[in-house]
């Protein structure tokens, strides 16, 4: 009768079964911080539990630097002196330090690669996005610093159950869609509270069809429709992504043919056409056909939900051969990503030079200008003229720099169609 | 908890983010330090537009001119309470301001938590939108026992939701008071 979300919380709460709107303790298995909460959680940690203090669990543990990374700004680069003290003070092993071999980059990225999302599992972490580790069938939500500064000391927080919002996709979706004009679709119906306090469950075959990296797609953009967590299935392709990543055991868990759902979604995946958010919303939805033509300045791929291996290798697909017409950012999520770029060949070109051939101009793996930053961050929206589409997830006013620019949310097929075209381009033009 | 919470509210709207209850460029403050703590109080809740700060006539600024606090004490606004980045300044910055009480129809979740663990202040859900019922100035009592309150220049009462098992943490100030009261840490 529970759904996985119900299930996965029962189990960390040492209950049978629990309810939506029940309160309960659970154990963590694993904490995330970064450069930007770690500093002020580790403050909270410290007042509460101590000087002296250790962690609940070094083990589970992960502090991944990605915010301000290559930037001269002096309190930036104070935030990643505080975390390197903290780790070597704590001994911890999963610190991913700036400046090293073990630099990672994006931190929703960095903990699949390192093997820390599993199935049946509890990841917390102080950033929004942390919803994104749900496409491994895991319970994963984002926290403030008090609550991490809790767990860290503790290794236990309360959690309020949460209903879950059902959606399907059936069938699986046409070449020139991608998870992000799935989720876009979604938010844009429910809105930007559309799913608050809930957990978000997708399904279906064209959810089934998607690879890891697709899911993580949609599961990181449930916190811009509000929801509390997303949440997909484990099934072969989750397993078979954590072989290479993990020999941690974990414990699948699905959710029950009896389970109730607050409501559920069907959508025919056929029905499904690349969208757009327009400025200056997540949840401010069109299709791209009915924007075609809006004039450009820029174009970024990077960002946790848009940055990845295979967003590249889509955007590369498009924009092999022809240059782009306007100033175009690629910016890998991780560093593993960014190798990716010099070993994935095709036609027996490298991404990486299809992008430089291209004109457009590649930044090191972080989270770089999709939340702005410094003012010399790369790619960043210095100019209140700018008018940016990106692969990234939030385009609320001044997100990626000035508060005048505007920021098109779409698909990486969109955004290298439109790069090519210096205006707003269905990718179905190229297929 | 004291039993009674009264005092002059504010109204504001809807999808009211952390960025208007605090905008970026203030948070250098030291949230440690007293003397640099106040500049919280004086400029919480100036990133809202003018339009619609102090509802229904607006134009009303939170905190007046040259004050480190508000004169008021509760805040009422309708849906997605506090949305946008999770940062604890905003739930500090308008406790700093003397908030103790906000009622809304629904909060953003982080915002929400980061204000009970954080004991800054209590969110109360309303199922009726508050915003639309009273007015920037009307003075309100929140009975904390029952949940119900009253708006003392217009007469009229209202049922809030419960708190729910959230009233201990809310009770006690925070998670780190509820979890020393409990023998959860030393
Ligand atoms: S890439 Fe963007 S959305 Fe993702 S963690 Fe970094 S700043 Fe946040």
């Amino acid at each position: 009768m529970m759904t996985i979300t119900e299930k996965i919380l029962a189990k960390h709460a040492g209950k049978s079964k629990v309810e939506p709107g029940d309160n309960v303790w659970v154990d963590v298995d694993i904490l995330m911080t970064h450069d930007v909460c770690g500093p002020p959680t580790i403050g909270i940690f410290k007042k509460q539990f101590g000087q002296n203090a250790k962690v609940w669990d070094k083990e589970k543990v992960v502090i991944i630097p990605d915010h301000y990374i290559f930037t001269k700004d002096k309190y930036a680069n104070r935030n990643i002196d505080i975390l390197r003290e903290f780790a070597k003070e704590q001994d911890l092993p999963h610190y991913y330090d700036v400046g090293t071999e073990r630099y990672k980059g994006v931190c929703h990225m960095a903990l699949p690669e390192e093997g820390f999302t599993r199935p049946g599992e509890i990841l917390f972490g102080t950033d929004s996005h942390t919803c994104t580790a749900g496409a491994f069938g895991e319970f994963a939500t984002g926290i403030g610093n008090t609550d991490a500064a809790f767990i860290l000391g503790t290794g236990k927080i309360w959690l309020r159950v949460p209903e879950t919002m059902q959606f399907i996709f059936e069938d699986e979706i046409h070449p020139y869609v991608m998870a992000k004009d799935l989720i876009l679709k979604i938010i844009g119906d429910i809105g930007v509270d559309g799913a608050t306090y809930r957990a978000m469950n997708f399904a279906g075959d064209g959810v089934k069809a998607l690879d890891m990296e697709g899911r993580m797609t949609l599961t990181n953009m449930v916190i811009e429709a509000g929801g509390k967590n997303g949440i997909i299935e484990p099934d072969e392709v989750t397993f078979k992504y954590l072989e290479t990543r993990t020999d941690h055991a974990y414990e699948p868990v699905l959710n029950d043919f009896d389970a109730k759902y607050h409501s559920v979604r069907v959508y025919k995946s056929k029905d499904i056409e690349p969208m757009l958010a327009k400025p200056h919303s997540p949840d401010n939805k069109s299709t791209v056909f009915e924007m075609r033509n809006t004039q450009l300045t820029r174009a970024y791929i990077g960002s946790c939900t848009g940055g990845k291996i295979s967003d590249f290798i889509a955007a590369a697909r498009i924009i092999k051969d022809k240059p782009v017409k306007v100033d175009t950012f690629v910016v890998p999520a991780t560093t593993e990503i960014a190798q990716g770029l010099d070993s994935v060949k095709i036609d027996g070109k490298s991404l990486k030079e299809i992008f430089l051939n291209a004109g457009a101009q590649i930044g090191e793996a972080s989270c770089a200008a999709c939340l702005g930053g410094p003012a010399d961050t790369f790619g960043r929206l210095n100019n209140d003229e700018e008018i940016c589409i990106s692969t990234t997830n939030r385009n609320f006013p001044g997100r990626m720099g000035s508060k005048q620019a505007q920021v098109y949310l779409a698909s990486p097929y969109t955004v290298a169609a439109s790069a090519i075209n210096g205006k707003i381009t269905d990718p179905r033009d190229f297929f | 908890m004291s039993g009674m919470i009264k005092g002059k509210v504010f109204v504001l709207g809807e999808n009211i983010d952390t960025d208007q209850m605090i905008p970026a460029e203030h948070l250098v403050y030291s949230l440690e330090d007293p003397e640099e703590k106040k500049f919280y109080g004086k400029f919480a809740l100036s990133g809202v537009p003018a339009t619609e700060s102090g509802l229904p006539q607006g134009q009303i600024p939170f905190t007046a001119e040259g004050k480190f606090e508000s004169d008021y004490k509760i805040i009422v606004a309708s849906n997605n309470f506090g949305c946008g980045s999770s940062r604890e300044h905003a739930p500090a910055a308008l406790q700093i301001a003397g908030v103790q009480a906000v009622i809304a129809t629904s909060y953003a979740r982080i915002f929400y938590r980061n204000s009970v663990d954080g004991g800054f202040l209590i969110p109360y859900e309303s199922k009726v939108d508050l915003s639309k019922e009273v007015s920037t100035n009307d003075k309100l009592e929140i009975n904390e026992e029952t949940s119900e309150v009253k708006n003392l220049t217009t007469g009229k009462t209202y049922q809030l939701n419960p708190l729910g098992s959230v009233s201990e943490i809310v009770k006690a100030g925070g998670i780190f008071k509820y979890a020393r009261e409990n023998g959860m840490m030393q």
